[in-house]
């Protein structure tokens, strides 16, 4: 079966020990996580982990069963890209000088569609969000003229269809 | 089965007092029916162990010779009663002794709580004496696991613990409890734990599912059982000989099914996989459909994947969806607890008699019998079988007994040759294959079930890896009868050799003590026969005897367990010789 692009969206209760227990899942199967981020979630005390995977469905559904499985998750879904809304994030730090010696800066800018987030007198940072490609073309764009610092985040992601959380937890409280 | 409004109703909640936590610890473990734990005090479970001193006439602690010993102890006890067993250890050396015994309720689905002192709170992340990292080590061993470091959480968490423990798909739980929360005070009150948001212990059978099932079932020619522990855990016994009569399909069994139908039944058509029977393993990838109960396609089961059971339709019973296509793809899952679903299938299945297809098990086992079995129950040769002394144990017994087995030749052998009339009556590691697992378990499985016998099988290799366990025996007066298969080798690794490595055997040949002292030693009453005219005679006294026995018989040196399926292949590759 052919490798693809998977992204795994976990809905879990707040637990310091559930990371490792997800990551061990992978670990066992070495499965290599692409991209991982944890953050809140739509439900209040409920956080959601987005995981990326390359790797075949098979493997994929395996891992989310396994995943489902652990006590403190809600539920686990996984999808292909045209199931999803998804971005990441990239703050690059460049000299500040540039934006005055090098004209091209400016129209890098412009056209990547990113933010200038600060400036100070030695450097200045800007903040892109997308699609991995074009983070990726933004930054082969500035690799010439010297990037300071470079950081990318995990891709977060939501669904098309719906992921119904809230409605299992209401079952749960009234069975 | 419990669902939640059931357990609601005996939810009861007791009043508020004030207590240390370490005395809530004893009110939670007395709440949740626990008579008996197993366990090795140290300084990080001190205050626990002075609680379980005043709580002596409520609470017995068996102290085991060493935590490992504890964990199969409580092991033992939980398959033999279908309790939860309870293991407890001190912080640091205390706690990763427990790691196998973790990882082999996990692979075995055992229901088992361990508590584990830790140190002080403002120790932890700081390498203090005896402090280690438990809750990272045991994860992946454990079907839950939580750090309290306030006296608060205990009651809560440890409600939590009984309840995950033994719902659903039942596994072990680890609770870390540091030393301050041990210490402090909390005001105690205790609620059962009745049901997690985040966790669904029994999924809801789906009615389309089973009657998509009945109906392969009713069309089939050909169809085959395959049951394994989950119908011994689920309690399904019963459905599970009904539906075997009403649709008169064979049934055989996985390791851990073993004993959950009667072995004299006329449809139990024996063990699948490596070292099982040759019909069941030959007909697998002959029948039609394939009925699997409670068992989750181990590749001791399977051999080579892509060769098993192609051209049958499977239908899959079980309570865990994550074992759902895990190893073996289902034409039709049916999720939900073996009891529910198999009451809910019954009365869809057709009263059938398959007997043209019962006959070709029976003529593969007039093959295997003529090959394999004869032999080894009546052998001609000098020394003596390995399957002679089980049947011995067995028949003598009157396949009453509960044998726990360990790992290796002897375990293979205890499972094809005992017979068993009643469940949970076989108690083997069989996920994991721990060597060591007998001697403690079956202490656990006789303090859980007094009334009746308890025989451990072990090898000469494995007996001591936990030979420290006859102390154990020694203290409590444990009635526990021990018979070591000694072939002065580590047995199973040596068939390998021989077999798979042209006969170099490294590392396999023991030369052993003198056990019968070592057992006369811890005051155990001790034999060792070397010929087979003492075999019935020392089996009746050993069976005889009101306290402990202790049994070597010396086995032939270099017998071979077959039928084997060599690893890798196709189970109907299987070998008789
Ligand atoms: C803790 C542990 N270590 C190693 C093994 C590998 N192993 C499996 S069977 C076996 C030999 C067992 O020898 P013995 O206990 O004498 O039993 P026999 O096979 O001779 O009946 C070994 C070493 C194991 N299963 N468990």
């Amino acid at each position: 079966m052919k490798k693809e692009w998977f992204t795994i969206s976990v809905y879990a209760e707040n637990n310091v020990g559930l990371l490792n227990r997800i990551s061990g899942i992978f670990l066992k199967r070495h499965i290599n996580i692409e991209s991982l981020n944890v953050s809140k979630s739509e439900i209040e005390n409920v956080s959601k982990f987005t995981i990326v995977v390359n790797t075949t469905e098979d493997w994929t559904r395996k891992i989310v069963q396994q995943i489902e499985k652990q006590i403190e998750v809600i539920k686990a879904f996984f999808h292909d890209d045209d199931e999803i809304i998804y971005q990441e994030s990239a703050l690059f730090k460049v000299a500040s000088h540039l934006l005055f010696d090098e004209r091209q800066i400016q129209n890098i800018i412009k056209e990547s569609n990113s933010q200038i987030v600060t400036v100070s007198r030695d450097f200045f940072v800007l903040a892109k969000s997308g699609r991995r490609h074009e983070i990726d073309e933004m930054h082969e764009a500035l690799l010439p003229y010297g990037i300071m610092q470079f950081v990318r985040s995990g891709r977060i992601a939501v669904s098309k269809a719906e992921m119904p959380i809230s409605k299992l937890l209401k079952n749960f409280y009234q069975d | 089965m419990e669902t939640l409004k059931e357990k609601n109703k005996d939810a009861k909640k007791t009043t508020a007092m004030k207590v240390s936590g370490a005395e809530a610890i004893i009110h939670c473990l007395l709440a949740e029916g626990v008579d008996i734990l197993y366990g090795y005090p140290g300084g990080a479970i001190m205050p626990v162990y002075d609680e379980l001193y005043k709580f002596q006439d409520k609470l017995t602690h068996i102290l085991t010779r060493h935590e490992q010993g504890a964990t199969h102890a409580a092991q033992g006890f939980a398959r033999v009663t279908g309790r939860v067993g309870v293991a407890m250890a001190t912080s640091g050396p205390g706690a990763t002794n427990l790691v196998t015994g973790l990882a082999d309720a996990q692979i075995d689905s055992t229901p088992m709580v361990c508590i584990t002192g830790q140190v002080t709170r403002h120790l932890l992340g700081s390498d203090a004496f005896q402090e280690t990292d438990i809750i990272g080590i045991s994860t992946p061993v454990t079907k839950w696991n939580y750090q309290i470091t306030k006296a608060e959480e205990i009651p809560e968490i440890l409600a939590k613990a009984f309840y995950i423990a033994r719902s659903g798909r039942p596994g072990p739980v680890l609770v870390d409890i540091t030393k301050n929360a041990q210490f402090d005070e909390l005001d105690f009150s205790y609620e059962h734990c009745t049901g997690i948001r985040s966790y669904n212990p029994v999924p809801k059978p789906n009615t389309e599912a089973i009657d998509a099932a009945a109906k392969l079932i009713n069309e089939a020619k050909k169809p085959m059982i395959v049951f394994g522990q989950g119908v011994i855990l689920g309690q399904a016994e019963d459905e599970l000989k009904e539906l075997i009569e009403k649709s008169g399909i064979p049934a055989a069994w996985t390791i851990l099914g073993l004993s959950a139908l009667d072995s004299d039944h006329p449809l139990n058509v024996g063990m699948v996989g490596m070292h099982g029977n040759y019909a069941p393993n030959m007909l697998t990838n002959e029948c039609d459909v394939l009925i699997a109960i409670g068992m989750r396609f181990d590749d001791r089961v399977t051999g080579n994947l892509d060769t098993y059971a192609k051209q049958a339709k499977v239908i899959h019973f079980e309570i865990d969806p994550a074992e759902i296509n895990k190893n073996v793809t289902a034409d039709v899952a049916v999720l939900g607890n073996s009891k529910e679903t198999l009451g809910m299938i019954l009365p869809k299945i057709k009263e059938n008699k398959h007997e043209a297809w019962h006959n070709e098990f029976k003529k593969r086992y007039k093959i295997e019998f003529d090959a394999v079995i004869k032999d080894e129950l009546h052998p001609t040769k000098e020394g003596m079988t390995m399957a002679e002394v089980i049947n011995e144990i067995n028949t003598a017994s009157g396949h009453k007994a509960v044998i726990v087995s360990d790992v290796g030749q002897h375990q293979m052998i205890a499972c094809r040759y005992s017979k068993f009339k009643q469940s949970k009556s076989n108690i083997t590691s069989g996920g994991l294959g721990t060597m060591g697992f007998a001697l403690p378990a079956a202490i656990g499985a006789k303090m859980g079930a007094m009334d009746r016998e308890v025989v451990a099988i072990i090898g000469d290799g494995g007996y001591q890896m936990t030979i420290q366990e006859l102390g154990t025996i020694f203290q409590n007066k444990t009635p526990v009868k021990i018979v070591v298969l000694n072939n002065e080798h580590l047995g199973m690794v040596r068939q390998w050799q021989e077999l798979f490595f042209e006969s170099r055997y490294a590392s396999t040949v023991m030369s052993n003590p003198n056990f019968v002292k070592i057992a006369e030693g811890y005051d155990i009453t001790a034999k060792k026969i070397t010929d087979r005219k003492d075999l019935k005679a020392t089996i009746a006294e050993m069976l005889a005897s009101k306290d402990a026995y202790f049994l070597e018989v010396r086995v032939e040196k270099e017998d071979n367990v077959f039928p084997m399926i060599p690893s890798g292949a196709s189970v109907s590759d299987i070998r008789l010789k």
